[in-house]
Formats: C-alpha cells, sequence, structure tokens
C-alpha cells in the first residue's frame, strides 16, 4: 500500500474540488430560485451574494489550475477503455473552461445591465461595458446556455464516478473523496 | 441702398433677440442635459436617469447672486435600467407618481465659492416632503452654449422614499447622489464676424 497516497488526489486538490462543488451548487440554484422572485430588498441581496459566489468561483478555479498543473493528478485505472479516458479528460477540460469562463459572463452581464459587481459589498470590479439593455440580453442568454451546459456535463461526471464507485469497483471515486484514508473492501 | 437697409434690418433683429434672451430664462438644451441619482444597494451604485424635466435658469457667472433656477422633474420619467424596477419606483413606496408626479427644486439663493464653483440652495420637494438642499456646480462655457454640472446628496428617507420593507437602509442606503448636467444655448448670440 505504499503507492497509496499517489493513487489520491492531493489534499489541496480534494478540497480545492469539494469547496468549489458546494459553490458552484449554492450560486446555480440561488440563481435558479432568485430570478423570478418579485422585487424585494431580499432578492436585491441574493444578487449580490450570486455574484460573490461566481468571483469566488473563478478565483479559486485560477488556484486549482495552478495546482492542478503543477500537481499531476493520479493515473486512471489501466483497465478503463481508451474511448472512456479520452471522454473523462474532454469533459474534464470543458468543464474547467466553463468554470472560468461562466464568471465573466456573469460579470459582463452585470456591466451591461449598469449594476456593478461589488465583491463581498466591498472591492468594487470595474465594469467592462457600458450600460446596453440589448447586449445585456445577449449576455443573459450566454451566462444561463453556459450554466445549463455546466449543469450537463457535471451530471455525466458525477454519472461516471457513481459508475466507477459502484460498478467497476475501482479508486477512482475514492480518489476524490475527503476524510477517507482507505477504501473499506 | 437695397444692402443698407436688409443691414439695418438684420442688426435690429439681433439686438431685439439680444434683448429677449437676457430677459428671459436660458433655452435648456434637453437633448443634451442629464439628471440622474445614484443609490447604493449594498454597496453597489446603480444609476438611474430621469428622462424627463423641465428647467428655467437665469445665471450669470459674472453676477451668480442674481441667478435663479427652477426645476422640475417628471418622476413617471425614472428608469434605472429594469422595466419591473421601473415600475416598482413608479408604486407608492417609491415616488408614488400618481399622487406626486413631480419633484421641485426652486432656487432661494447662488453664489459663488471660488475657483469656478457655485452653489444653489433652495428647498426641495418630493413627495409632498420640503427639505433645503445645497447644490454645488461647475459652470463652463462652450462654443454657442453653457454647460452646468454637480452633484448633491440627499436622504430618501427623509421624503419617505422607499416605504414598507424598503426603509431598511441595509439593502438600498439612505443617501442618494443626485446629479445634474445641464446645457443651456448662450446666452448672447455668438457675433458673427
Amino acid at each position: 500500500m505504499s503507492n497509496a497516497a499517489s493513487t489520491r488526489y492531493t489534499r489541496t486538490a480534494i478540497a480545492l474540488h469539494w469547496l468549489m462543488f458546494v459553490l458552484i451548487a449554492c450560486g446555480f440554484s440561488l440563481a435558479v430560485y432568485m430570478v423570478d422572485l418579485p422585487l424585494s430588498p431580499q432578492k436585491l441581496k441574493y444578487f449580490s451574494w450570486h455574484k460573490w459566489i461566481g468571483v469566488t468561483v473563478f478565483l479559486l478555479a485560477v488556484a486549482r489550475l495552478a495546482w492542478r498543473l503543477t500537481h499531476p493528478s493520479p493515473a486512471l485505472p489501466a483497465t478503463m477503455p481508451l474511448w472512456q479516458q479520452h471522454a473523462a479528460a474532454v469533459n474534464l477540460v470543458a468543464l474547467y473552461v466553463l468554470i472560468l469562463v461562466i464568471p465573466p459572463t456573469g460579470w459582463l452581464y452585470s456591466s451591461a445591465t449598469g449594476v456593478p459587481t461589488v465583491y463581498l459589498g466591498l472591492v468594487q470590479l470595474p465594469d467592462l461595458l457600458g450600460r446596453d439593455k440589448a447586449l445585456a440580453e445577449q449576455l443573459k442568454l450566454v451566462h444561463v446556455t453556459l450554466n445549463f451546459t455546466m449543469l450537463a456535463l457535471v451530471i455525466i461526471h458525477s454519472a461516471a464516478a457513481l459508475k466507477h464507485h459502484l460498478v467497476d469497483r475501482d479508486d477512482v471515486l475514492w480518489r476524490m473523496l475527503p476524510f477517507i484514508k482507505l477504501r473499506g473492501k | 441702398m437695397r444692402g443698407s437697409l436688409s443691414g439695418l434690418i438684420t442688426a435690429a433683429g439681433v439686438l431685439l433677440l439680444q434683448v429677449a434672451t437676457l430677459a428671459a430664462a436660458q433655452t435648456v438644451l434637453y437633448d443634451k442635459s442629464r439628471i440622474t441619482c445614484v443609490s447604493r444597494q449594498e454597496n453597489v451604485p446603480v444609476e438611474a436617469q430621469f428622462r424627463k424635466f423641465t428647467a428655467q435658469i437665469a445665471f450669470d457667472p459674472a453676477r451668480p447672486e442674481t441667478g435663479k433656477a427652477q426645476i422640475e422633474i417628471d418622476l413617471d420619467s425614472f428608469d434605472i435600467g429594469f422595466d419591473e424596477y421601473n415600475n416598482d419606483a413608479r408604486g407608492k413606496n417609491w415616488f408614488d407618481v400618481r399622487n406626486f408626479p413631480r419633484a421641485k427644486f426652486v432656487s432661494s439663493s447662488m453664489r459663488a465659492l471660488g475657483g469656478g464653483k457655485f452653489e444653489a440652495r433652495g428647498p426641495l420637494t418630493i413627495k409632498g416632503k420640503t427639505n433645503e438642499v445645497a447644490a454645488p456646480f461647475t459652470y463652463k462655457e462652450e462654443p454657442g452654449s453653457g454647460v452646468f454640472e454637480g452633484a448633491f446628496s440627499i436622504k430618501r428617507l427623509q421624503y419617505n422614499i422607499g416605504e414598507g420593507v424598503w426603509k431598511d437602509t441595509s439593502t438600498v442606503a439612505d443617501e442618494v447622489q443626485i446629479r445634474f448636467r445641464i446645457v443651456v444655448a448662450a446666452a448672447k448670440p455668438a457675433a458673427k464676424k
């Protein structure tokens, strides 16, 4: 079992993965919930919080990408068919791209509506665009479409992870699970 | 003979025009003028524009203390960029435009602050509430026009703007900045040389 450590992701990678999962899940559900609410102070707060989550996710994504590039992830099981390995890699790259691209589209959308993003109510991000209603509508569509694309990829990603765990009974899910030292056999 | 007669008529016309423009308020160029307000919700500044207003201004930078201004804003023309919010702003909690269609400022005094800056003071009435405000501004002459530009802050709750759930200032701050840029046609017609 001396290679047990290397078959798992690093603790930092695991922490970043799950922290981002929680934040994205919160940001996504909050958005779906808040958009159709009637106007209220609470709704305005939710919009602010949603933007804060987006900025945080973006910053974590940059950190995570840097970590990943300097800390190779454990190899996939050799028993895995090549097409599955490729599919997993493509899905992961697409997820990384979306996680990095979606927050800026929200930021641009926000700028185009004339409502700046003030991170945690403290740091105002510069507006990259002037107020433009038509452009705002298009950016909203881009932001929403990319998010639902991400949802589809996340579903594939987690379904595959569960399939590894429950059907293939290999270590693929286990190597990303927190608080677990050894896989119970 | 003909030439000199038309010259005389032109000269008389110019003189008449000068007299008329000096006596009356300056002509406001509305398409170049803007009145906006910036509110802050959780520290996020959001600008809204009042698209319709009327202004009567008589101002001579050489004698600012004789200046007069009266500005009426059509609150129905409030535009914060979202239809839903605009509709809400017209309702009872905010401007209540059905009962209070206009906001009004009338200057009671004007003075020079030095350094090309001036100040207009006077009552500002919104939603039936009147408070004294002081609006500092600059005046710049540009070819063919004069530009008044300035900003001042009001406390929205002093005017009952934002009642009910909106009274809580932790979401929408009490302080709201009013910004104006009012362009008037030059008081004296540019002399043709």
